[in-house]
């Protein structure tokens, strides 16, 4: 049950996208983000589009997996998309009651949803393409400029990466606790929403008591190898920009710069 | 005796239609008889979590069917619940799911949730307390100020205060001191002689379960690869060190002196029929 909730998936694979240094990633999906806000008309959507194909082509990663990432966004999806159909000025093409769809509705609720669909799916390729430790690696290694204003760039990573590897252990603690108290005879599924909640109290405490030992634990360990934080440490996985990584960037920034100029021509 | 629990055809697969599927127990077939005591011993991963955790209803079988009393325990909704309450299972590391303020409360909750009246849980509380060597007076502390024996203690009397006909313990021992080890099992002993429970254990040790049970129930990759009398289960001990057992540190003494041409009975378990063994064959020589 709790097992099957997708939380930054990775797909380990061996492909030109898997291989990009995470940095490259990282900017290149924040160049598509901005992108996507820039798109105006058909043209620029259709360049973000072929964009996210190329990627995903070359990613090898099911499509099937992707669209499957849009399914707990649908509610949002749907409630966007109705709120401009109808909330929308200009010309009125169909009026009953108190409602009107407008053609400029149409347009926005289906750029919307094409806008939100382009988004998520190309940050889910970004998780599913990128270990969860290079993911980290990559932020530490963009955000160390800020290391000059005394921000714990190194800190904040690491803090990322020890949440991102206990994940499933507690999920899998919060299994065992379910059923330990089932034995018992605790019922989680009957009563009214406050019955509901009270019941979670025993599985909540003793998940908290052990997500702490765990802390302690893992803090223990730690410092038993002398780990002191950022200062001069060295990596086992050196990041290195390749060639392949300046091209993907070159790419990314041709994209954005024709996205810019197709707004000024509204297309 | 009456058999208590049928296990029937029992198969259990884990994640089926998706690439991590795994059969845990695969028809898996035996009777627990009324009031007896159970040892379940097997090599990690084969199957002996899984196959406890289906006797009490919190697993569904894949495939097969568990009689509790005759009746199965899948046949409505009430009488999967009723088997939460008569079968008391104790899971490994236990205390890991105490969570109230005070041990009372702790301990208390089992009871509670089968709707008894105050009087009645309180004196299953006390009667719990006693069946684990705990004194009254922790029954006002918080749980999580006690020590790790205590703890363990405290969570099993939660279990034991349900007053389950069936109790399971899964690896009751591991983790403590070979004091607290010791102590524990002659808690659990006792208990069984006092209500006449059945009693499974689940168990790593050999010398646990050897002391203990009058059967053993040996798995191996989800199937059952031996059941009998202890005696029976050791006189196999070549098949048991194949399949990643040990045979009890007696049993292993008496295989060794075999070997060496002594003329001992190699299936020996216990202290009691190993002194037995050893003055029959003092007197033996002296009589030469």
């Amino acid at each position: 049950m709790l097992k099957d909730i997708t939380l930054g998936q990775y797909f380990p694979g061996d492909t030109v996208v898997h291989r990009l240094d995470p940095r490259t990633k990282l900017l290149m999906v924040i160049l598509y983000i901005v992108a996507l806000f820039l798109c105006k008309g058909f043209v620029s959507y259709g360049v973000a589009l072929a964009f996210l194909i190329t990627a995903v082509v070359l990613s090898k990663i099911r499509p099937k997996a992707l669209f499957k990432g849009l399914k707990p966004l649908l509610i949002i999806i749907i409630f966007t998309a109705v709120l401009n159909l109808f909330y929308t000025d200009g010309t009125v093409l169909v009026k009953f009651w108190i409602f009107k769809i407008t053609r400029e509705g149409i347009y926005n609720a289906f750029f919307l949803v094409l806008r939100i669909m382009l988004l998520v799916m190309g940050t889910f390729l970004l998780t599913y393409t990128t270990s969860p430790i290079a993911l980290t690696d990559g932020l530490e290694s963009l955000l160390s400029p800020l290391k000059k204003l005394h921000f714990p760039v190194h800190e904040l990573a690491m803090m990322m990466s020890i949440a991102l590897r206990f994940i499933p252990t507690l999920i899998e603690e919060t299994d065992k606790i379910i059923s330990a108290q089932k034995a018992r005879g605790a019922d989680f599924e009957t009563g009214n929403i406050f019955r509901r909640a009270k019941a979670l109290i025993p599985i909540l405490v003793p998940l908290f008591v052990s997500a702490f030992r765990r802390a302690d634990e893992l803090a223990t360990a730690m410092e038993c190898r002398c780990y002191h934080g950022g200062k001069g440490r060295t990596k086992l996985k050196q990041l290195r920009y390749r060639r392949r990584d300046v091209f993907s960037l070159l790419l990314g920034v041709a994209v954005l710069a024709g996205i810019i100029v197709l707004r000024r021509f509204g297309l | 005796m009456a058999a208590i629990i049928e296990v029937q055809n029992l198969s259990h697969t884990y994640s089926i239609g998706t690439p991590f599927e795994h059969i845990a127990v695969d028809h898996i077939s035996f009777t627990v008889e009324k009031g007896e005591f159970l040892g379940v011993i097997g090599h990690t991963g084969s199957g002996k979590s899984t196959l406890i955790q289906h006797l009490n209803g919190l697993l569904k079988p894949t495939e097969g069917d568990i009689l509790l009393g005759g009746e199965s325990i899948w046949k409505d909704k009430e009488t999967t619940r009723a088997a939460r309450f008569r079968v008391g299972l104790v899971f490994q590391y236990p205390e890991y799911q105490l969570f109230e303020e005070t041990v009372y409360k702790d301990i208390a909750f089992g009871p509670k949730n089968m709707g008894l009246e105050d009087a009645e849980i309180r004196n299953r509380v006390l009667r719990a307390v006693g069946f684990v060597g705990l004194d009254e007076a922790i029954l006002d502390k918080s749980p999580f100020d006690l020590s790790g024996g205590q703890k363990r203690r405290v969570a099993i009397a939660g279990v034991i205060a349900m007053e389950p006909e069936i109790v399971i313990f899964d690896e009751p021992t591991a983790g403590l001191d070979p004091a607290g080890c010791a102590a524990l099992l002659d808690n659990i002993r006792a208990y069984q002689r006092a209500t006449q429970a059945t009693v499974l254990m689940v168990s790593h040790s050999m010398d646990d379960v050897a002391s203990l049970a009058d059967r053993l129930l040996v798995l191996n990759q989800g199937k059952v690869e031996m059941l009998g009398a202890p005696k029976e289960v050791f006189s196999h001990a070549a098949r048991l060190t194949q399949i990643g057992l040990a045979v009890p540190q007696i049993t292993a003494l008496f295989l060794r002196l075999r070997e060496l041409g002594i003329d001992v009975d190699p299936s020996t378990y216990s202290v009691e029929e190993a002194v037995h063994q050893l003055l029959l064959l003092k007197g033996g020589s002296a009589d030469a």
